[in-house]
This record gives structure tokens, C-alpha cells and sequence, in this order.
């Protein structure tokens, strides 16, 4: 008897914990198992539990999404919201031991218009005033949640480098007091990635002959730890992923051999507007590529762009993403994506991998994010209209199965916010 | 009659040096003695000698040396204690070695001085002592705030002696600044890049310790360990275990410096708290005090009236008195500081905490015993006890009500009167209310300011004061017959300057001299010209 009350128990205990939510009537755009028309979606828990034709469990909260898209949560590959304090560490040509996880802002109000935008996750970067930058944060948008909320646990660490104008200051004058940093010239800045290299391999080693010692009953000290070139070890290790700003060819090419120098892998070149120049060696290399649609000129190393970079870098095999590295850019990242099918002519789902499945894989969170498939998280966009659609306005952005954005609600709510906000001014304060 | 004029001669000399040497005992009867917050003793007598509060109760025998004041009708209260300030010590500059123009790494500890005490680069020249004196706040949290790891906070009586006597306690807490100062300049540059360096600098202080310790024991065969000052001095302040204050205002700016010190292993006091109202049963689950700002967002008044703001603005601007109400629900020690206001300003904000939902009686714990207790010094400060300092001020009032006059202070013992303001002995004979276009003469060339006055009956001013650089409130005003008197305070961060108008009415022209900190200029000033 007591035995029974306490499966009971048990059982019920779990159902009452249970949150479950159904989706129903929605075009499904599973992006790596086709499209479903008029299919249902079962969330419990915060992943997705059924998708197909599923049976609504008693109880579950029921969206009808009559006429309506559901697509994964859009991942923005690189993006600088919700940072405080300065995005750039950009006082010397290393700095990684800075780290974006430190200063997540969770107040910043980018992070809920970027869910409106249909954004579930987005790899927060240091930015590129330096060769080697700071380490990065990949969040997910729990608007409302505190800064360590928002961290997606288990996302491979990352670390911004960055080629070209950038880390040699081309277009930013060091104030008259200051004296020129170095490096100056695209020379010098795979100068200072390798010197930082090869400090790394020596701290290495120090560190794995000081191990070996101990293990041998030698009484040694531990060598002092050193912040910038931990990181950089991990990226020797494997343990680390580089994302790094470049827009030339030439450039691209020489992190290519120094990485393969120091046997380690390039996740993403990040901008890479002449990756198309060099798509073959990148997909030898096994880099990933996360560039912009149509945006280009803004300074000279931007100017050998053409619209066709994304599908040219597809067609060579590199594994693609189109990226926002602007908060206002993050909120229409569909539409950047749907130019990939007028220049390149990519179809449809490949489009939408751009900004789902293949940026994703390029942080390594593809096992739960980038696509709609059983036991992946709940990070869904509702859109009205097709997503690759100029009239598609986003209606929910459900992140771990919860509602972080809902049009509707957003509307309403405004008529709240101005009523408190009246209340408030005429309190004498 | 020889011995008439040797007896003569004693009674001059002890006339003479009753004069010039004040008394060391004092006995306030007849007086209500707040004891610490809510705790009350009435009527009754506190003793004073040799700087120390020597009896407190309703039957004490008074000393026969002590200077007898009737309390009747007074009260008396502790030393009220400004918990963070930079009084005495706010023109010091940090080391000239550490101002380095160009920073090439962590290793070159950029503005790091944890060596510098407070204490002892303490000025008792400055003339904010006398001005929290004379609003009953007897003693102070002097704090180097220049740089990162800024130094290290004093707690100092407002005595107006020199540092020998003032100082209570020389090393009170170590003061670390996350105030990013942007820009590409020098290392570290942004809160990212700052965090990384005291992470950095914390690890080498903690393994310097240990690898000096090993090279102290036996140095024979033994490479030397390099000389690093910041590192050393920061081993020794961390093994001392002081705590750490660290300025953190916003509920996430807070949740971040909880985080980081259990990684750091440190104390946290955090300073500021002003959103401490979403975060008070986090402090207290952390055990972390807090150092309360008491000046309370307000609109900037040259804001544009009809732009919008946000809700969460507006609702920092209501809710944020309410901290210090959240806090004491939640057992988080919390202390008050002056954040830039002047004192009397500050006592006129505790008001509005209490307004939002503060017992009165923590107001005064939050400004006596809670401070001494968060500071280490509660054996000797923050209430009215037996062997405790005496640090006293005495009112005509309740210490909250706007119309109560602080009559005199004690510090270490000794006696201050208070200087009542200047009241208008004469009725005014000229109504100042209106516009005044003032044109100073000043070194940079003429400059014009706005009077913008409304005068009571009596005589009293207020209004504001504008020029191009803004506009602040009047803080006291007078007209006297013909002449009149105006100060202001202005504040920015941590600094406090008044400035003072003094002049004469004079064929319907203001003329006379405006004092700004040291600096004297003269004015004359007119009605504006009115549009046609």
C-alpha cells in the first residue's frame, strides 16, 4: 500500500512538474528533415518531445498556429549585445584574458528585440581592435533572467582574433599621448599571433613538465599561472574555438597555414568578404565561414565583396552562416538569409540553415539548437508569413520551451507600461 | 602679604589656562539619550572624560571637574558616521610611477596602490570636516578611489586634528574600482579587460605569498624571486582578511561583484546598492553589507521635459529609496553615504528612506552602529556606552525632522558649538523674487548666471542658480535689510564646492562677491531685460 501511494506520488510529482506545450496546425520547417504542413509540436520540459501529428496531453498549453511557420530559433554567429563596459579590450595587441562571460548586461534591451527578431541564441564577441581579442560568451536570449542565466551551458569556448585594419589600427589614430601599437601592418599582425603561439607552447610545456615532476614525487612549485595564455593553450588543445574577424583572401590564407603550423583549427573566419576568392582552401581546412548578405565598402579591405559570397563559400563545401554583428541587423536575420536564394540561388531550407543549423555547428551547439528534431531544445520562432518572406513579422520566440516573446502580449502590454509610467512621473520623486 | 601675589599669580595663570585649555569632562543632564536606534534613555545623563563617554544613565554621579550642560529639552545621539566619503583626502594623487602612459601588460600593475592608506595622506585642512561636523556627523570613511586597487579606507574622527589623533582605524577595507575608462588608452581600458587584471593580479598575490615564504626558508640554491610591491602588499591585506568595498549600484552590477567575490575569495561591501531593493535576500544570503548612496536618482534637471524615459528608469527613480527599507527586512548591514550631497542634504534623504518604508530607528543604526559594526569598530563607535568614544551629537529634536537644529557635536571628547546660520537681524527692505541676470568677472572673462529667486516674508531665498554649465538648487538664502547671502552646493561624484553669492542691493543692482572653493570673484547683476 505504501508502496503504491509513493508511485503515485512519484508519478504525479512528475506530471504536476511537467511543462507542456503544443503547437498545432503550423507549417513545420524542420530545416534538417523537411517541411510538415499542418503538424503539431509537443514541448515537455523545455525540449521538444513529438513532432508530427501529436496527441495533446490533458493539460498542456495549446498554441494554434493556424497559417503560421514554426522554424528553429535563429543562431547569430556573431553579435556584440549585451555586453557592459566596452566591447573591445583594445589596449594591447593580446588580450585574452578578458572575457565577454564577466560582463553579460542582461538588462540590455537589444536582447529582447533581437528575440522579436526571431534570435534564440547569438555568440556574444570581444570585439577586433587586437590580433588575438577576448574570450567570447554564447548566450541564449532568457530576457529577464540574470547574466549567468543566460550562458548556454556546454557551448564550446571561444576567442576573437582579428586580421587586417582592425588590429593595425588603420582607421583609428591612437590618441597624440599614446604611443603607436603595435603591429602597424598585416605583417606584424601574424607577427603577434604566432609570438603569442609560441609563448603558449612554452607555457605548455612548463606546465606539463611541472605535472610530470609532481607525479614523480619532486617536490616543485607550481609555475605561475598566466590568464592570456591559457586560452590559447585550450586552442592548441582543441578546447577552444577561434572565431576570427578577416575580410581579405591573403589574410585568410595566412591564418590558414599558421594554424595548421601550430596543428590547431579555425572554427569560423568571421565577415570573410572575399572568402569566395579562397572557398576551396577554407573547405580544406575546415573552417566555417560566417559572413554578411550585402553589406560591404565600408572601408578599403570591404570593397571586393559581392552578394554571391555565401552561396559561392556553400557550392566549395564550407559550412556557411550569415551573421548580424549589428543588434538592429540581428532583428531581420531571415531576411538576410532569403538574399541567398536571389544571389546564388540557394533553395529554400538551405537559406534558412544560414541562420540556424550551420552557425550552430559552428559553435558546436547543433545538438541542441539550429534545427527542429526530438530531444533538441524548445527554441522556436513563430512567423505569420513564410520567414523568407519580406511581410513575415515574428508572433512568438519560445527559448527552452518558454514564451520570451509573444507579439500579442507585447502590444497589450504597452498600454500597462504607459499607464505605470504616468503613475510613476506624478509621484513626486 | 608675601604670600599674597605668588597666590595672585596662580589664579591668573589658572584663569589663563582655563581659557585656552577646554575641559576634559562634560556632563549632559536632564537629556534623552538615544543609546543606538530604538533604544532610548529619558531623562538622563552621559559623562564625558578624557575623550571617552565614562557614564551613561539616570543616576550617575558627575564628576567634580566636568562642565555641567543642562540637556533639557535635547537629545542626544552617536556620532552619526558618513560611510564613504574622500574627505581629507580627495586631492591626492595617485603615485606618479603608476600613471604610466603606455601599459604593456598586467605585470606592470596599472593603477594598482594598495599600499596607499588613507590615513596616512589624511589633511585635516579640508573644509568639509567642519561642514559634517556641523550636521552631526563626527567621523568618516576616507577612501582612495584613484586607479584600480585604489588603497586602502580610513576610518577617521572629525575632530579637525591632525591624523595622529583623528585616525580610529588606519586599514579598514581595500578599495577595488571596476570604473571602466574606455577608449584604446592604456591597459586596461574596458570592465572586461579590468576584471581579467585583478583576476590575474589576485592569483600572483596569492602565489607570490607562498613562493616568498619558500625562498625566506632556505634561499641558498634558490633562484630569487622577482620584487613585486602590489603583489605583496595585496598577499599581506587579503591574509589579514579585510574586506573589500567595490562600487556596484544597479541589481546586476550587484549579482556581478557576489559573483566574482566568491571566485576572488574576497569580502564584499558593496557601495552604491541603490537597486538593492531587487537584491536583498541575495546580499543577505551572501552575508554582504552594503554602503547605501543616499543621493537618490533624480530627473537631471536640464533634461529635455518632453523627451520619454524609460520605465525602468522611472522605476529605479521611485523604488530606489526603498532600498534601504528592503534591506533591513532581509537582515542585510547596511550603512548610508553621502554620495556627493552635503550633509545636511544626506540627513534630508534618510528621510525619504524612511518615507519609502525605513524604521526611523534603523535611519540612525544605518548612520552610528552599522557602520562601526560593518568597519570593525563597534567597541568603540556607533553608540552611546560606557568606554566607547565620544562621539556625540546633540539636537533640539528628532534627528529626522526638518525643523530639529543640531546645537552641538562632540568629538573624542571635545566640545563644538554650532555656528547658527546667519538670521536676518533686519526685516528686508527690497523683495529679491524674480529673474537676476548675474555678470561675474571671473580669469576665463565675463560670465553671466541666471538668480531665479523667491523670497519669504522673512527674508528667506531659495531658487536656483543657472548657467551654461546647468543649474543647481539654492541650499540657504537670506535677505537682511539690503544685503543678502545665497550658497549653493555643487556636486559632482565624489566632490562637494560651495559657492557663495554675498552683496548689497543697490539702485535696483545686485552688487558683491561670489566665493567658489578658494576662488573670489566679484558681480554685479540686473533684472533681465524683458522681451519686447
Amino acid at each position: 500500500m505504501r508502496l503504491i501511494l509513493l508511485v503515485v506520488l512519484v508519478v504525479t510529482g512528475r506530471v504536476l512538474a511537467q511543462e507542456e506545450i503544443v503547437i498545432r496546425n503550423a507549417t513545420i520547417l524542420t530545416i534538417t528533415s523537411g517541411t510538415i504542413e499542418k503538424g503539431s509540436i509537443l514541448i515537455r520540459d523545455g525540449k521538444i518531445a513529438e513532432i508530427g501529428n501529436v496527441k495533446e496531453p490533458p493539460g498542456a498549453q495549446v498554441i494554434d498556429a493556424a497559417g503560421m511557420y514554426v522554424m528553429p530559433g535563429i543562431v547569430d554567429c556573431h553579435s556584440h549585445i549585451a555586453i557592459t563596459g566596452g566591447v573591445n579590450e583594445g589596449t594591447l595587441s593580446v588580450t585574452s584574458m578578458a572575457g565577454i562571460e564577466d560582463v553579460i548586461d542582461p538588462d540590455d534591451i537589444d536582447i529582447y528585440r533581437n528575440l522579436a527578431g526571431g534570435v534564440t541564441t547569438a555568440n556574444i564577441l570581444h570585439g577586433s581592435a587586437n590580433p588575438i581579442g577576448g574570450k567570447n560568451a554564447v548566450i541564449k536570449l532568457r530576457w529577464g533572467k540574470q547574466a549567468k542565466e543566460l550562458l548556454f551551458e556546454g557551448a564550446p569556448p571561444g576567442i576573437k582574433f582579428a586580421l587586417g585594419e582592425n588590429p593595425k589600427r588603420s582607421n583609428f589614430p591612437p590618441p597624440s599621448s599614446s604611443p603607436r601599437r603595435y603591429p602597424a601592418t598585416r605583417m606584424g599582425v601574424e607577427d603577434v599571433i604566432r609570438q603569442a603561439f609560441v609563448d603558449a607552447r612554452k607555457y605548455q610545456q612548463t606546465w606539463q613538465q611541472y605535472r610530470q615532476r609532481k607525479a614523480a614525487g619532486e617536490k616543485v612549485l607550481e609555475p605561475k599561472r598566466d590568464l592570456a595564455l591559457e586560452p590559447l593553450v585550450e586552442v592548441l588543445e582543441g578546447k577552444r574555438l577561434v572565431h576570427a574577424h578577416c575580410y581579405r583572401a591573403d589574410e585568410i590564407l595566412m591564418l590558414i597555414r599558421l594554424a595548421e603550423e601550430f596543428g590547431f583549427k579555425i572554427a569560423t573566419f568571421q565577415h570573410v568578404l572575399e572568402g569566395y576568392k579562397v572557398a576551396r582552401e577554407i573547405a580544406a581546412h575546415g573552417a566555417g565561414a560566417s559572413t554578411f548578405s550585402d553589406w560591404w565598402a565600408f572601408k578599403i579591405e570591404a570593397y571586393d565583396a559581392i552578394p554571391h559570397n555565401a552561396a559561392v563559400m556553400h557550392e566549395y563545401g564550407v559550412l556557411v552562416s550569415i551573421n548580424s554583428d549589428s543588434a538592429q541587423e540581428a532583428r531581420y536575420l531571415n531576411l538576410e538569409a532569403a538574399k541567398a536564394i536571389k544571389y546564388g540561388g540557394l533553395s529554400e531550407t538551405e537559406a534558412l540553415k544560414l541562420i540556424t543549423i550551420n552557425p550552430a555547428k559552428q559553435l558546436g551547439i547543433d545538438r541542441r539548437v539550429g534545427s527542429i528534431e526530438v530531444g533538441k531544445d524548445a527554441d522556436l520562432v513563430i512567423y505569420d508569413k513564410h520567414p523568407l518572406s519580406i511581410y513575415a513579422v515574428v508572433q512568438k520566440t519560445l527559448v527552452d520551451g518558454k514564451i520570451y516573446f509573444d507579439r500579442q502580449k507585447d502590444i497589450e502590454a504597452r498600454r500597462e507600461i504607459e499607464k505605470e509610467k504616468e503613475m510613476l512621473k506624478k509621484q513626486k520623486q | 602679604m608675601k604670600s599674597f601675589w605668588p597666590t595672585v599669580l596662580c589664579l591668573i595663570i589658572a584663569i589663563n589656562t582655563a581659557a585656552q585649555q577646554p575641559p576634559t569632562s562634560y556632563a549632559i543632564t536632564n537629556v534623552k539619550v538615544v543609546v543606538t536606534g530604538g533604544k532610548v534613555l529619558e531623562p538622563a545623563t552621559v559623562v564625558i572624560s578624557d575623550g571617552l563617554i565614562s557614564a551613561v544613565g539616570s543616576k550617575v554621579a558627575i564628576p567634580a571637574e566636568a562642565m555641567v550642560i543642562d540637556g533639557k529639552g535635547l537629545v542626544v545621539y552617536p556620532g552619526l558616521i558618513d560611510a564613504f566619503t574622500d574627505i581629507g583626502i580627495q586631492d591626492v594623487s595617485i603615485d606618479g610611477a603608476k600613471q604610466q602612459q603606455f601599459v604593456q601588460g598586467p605585470e606592470q600593475r596599472p593603477a594598482t596602490t594598495p599600499w596607499l592608506i588613507a590615513a596616512t595622506v589624511f589633511k585635516s585642512e579640508d573644509k568639509r570636516i567642519e561642514t559634517w561636523r556641523q550636521s552631526g556627523f563626527t567621523a568618516i570613511l576616507s577612501v582612495p578611489q584613484k586607479g584600480i586597487v585604489a588603497g586602502q579606507s580610513s576610518l577617521i574622527n572629525l575632530s579637525g586634528e591632525e591624523a595622529a589623533k583623528a585616525v580610529v582605524k588606519p586599514k579598514v577595507a581595500l578599495h577595488l574600482s571596476f570604473q571602466s575608462t574606455g577608449g584604446f588608452g592604456t591597459f586596461p581600458s574596458s570592465l572586461m579587460g579590468i576584471i581579467a587584471y585583478v583576476r590575474q593580479l589576485l592569483l600572483d598575490s596569492r602565489r607570490y605569498s607562498k613562493v616568498r615564504a619558500a625562498y625566506e626558508v632556505a634561499p641558498q640554491g634558490l633562484k630569487r624571486p622577482e620584487y613585486d610591491p602590489a603583489a605583496a602588499e595585496l598577499a599581506e591585506i587579503l591574509e589579514a582578511g579585510l574586506p573589500v568595498t567595490l562600487i556596484a549600484s544597479s541589481a546586476s552590477e550587484i549579482r556581478r561583484i557576489i559573483t566574482l567575490a566568491q571566485e576572488f575569495k574576497i569580502k564584499p561591501i558593496i557601495v552604491g546598492a541603490q537597486q538593492g531593493y531587487e537584491v536583498a535576500n541575495e546580499l543577505a544570503a551572501c552575508k554582504c553589507p552594503a554602503i547605501v548612496n543616499l543621493k537618490w536618482p533624480e530627473k537631471n534637471p536640464n533634461a529635455d521635459p518632453e523627451a520619454d524615459e524609460p520605465l525602468r528608469i522611472l522605476r529605479l527613480r521611485a523604488f530606489a529609496p526603498s532600498t534601504p527599507a528592503a534591506l533591513a527586512k532581509a537582515g542585510v548591514k547596511f550603512a548610508f553615504y553621502s554620495g556627493g550631497l552635503s550633509p545636511k542634504e544626506a540627513l534630508k534623504k534618510v528621510k525619504k528612506a524612511i518615507d519609502a518604508g525605513l524604521r526611523p530607528e534603523d535611519g540612525i543604526n544605518a548612520l552610528t552602529i552599522w557602520p562601526a559594526e560593518i568597519f570593525g569598530v563597534a567597541s568603540q563607535l556607533g553608540s552611546i556606552e560606557v568606554g566607547k568614544i565620544a562621539n556625540l551629537v546633540v539636537t533640539d529634536g528628532e534627528l529626522f525632522d526638518e525643523k530639529t537644529k543640531v546645537k552641538m557635536v562632540f568629538v573624542d571628547g571635545r566640545k563644538f558649538e554650532i555656528r547658527e546660520a546667519q538670521k536676518s537681524k533686519q526685516p528686508p527692505e527690497v523683495d529679491l523674487s524674480g529673474k537676476w541676470t548675474l555678470t561675474l568677472n571671473t580669469p576665463q572673462g565675463q560670465q553671466d548666471v541666471t538668480l531665479d529667486l523667491k523670497m519669504a516674508p522673512d527674508g528667506t531665498l531659495s531658487g536656483t542658480i543657472s548657467s551654461h554649465m546647468g543649474t543647481i538648487p539654492i541650499d540657504e538664502g537670506q535677505v537682511s535689510g539690503t544685503s543678502f547671502s545665497i550658497k549653493a552646493n555643487l556636486s559632482s561624484g565624489q566632490r562637494s564646492l560651495t559657492i557663495s553669492f554675498y552683496g548689497k542691493v543697490d539702485n535696483k543692482e545686485l552688487k558683491g562677491t561670489i566665493n567658489f572653493g578658494d576662488l573670489t570673484s566679484e558681480f554685479t547683476g540686473r533684472r533681465p531685460e524683458v522681451e519686447r
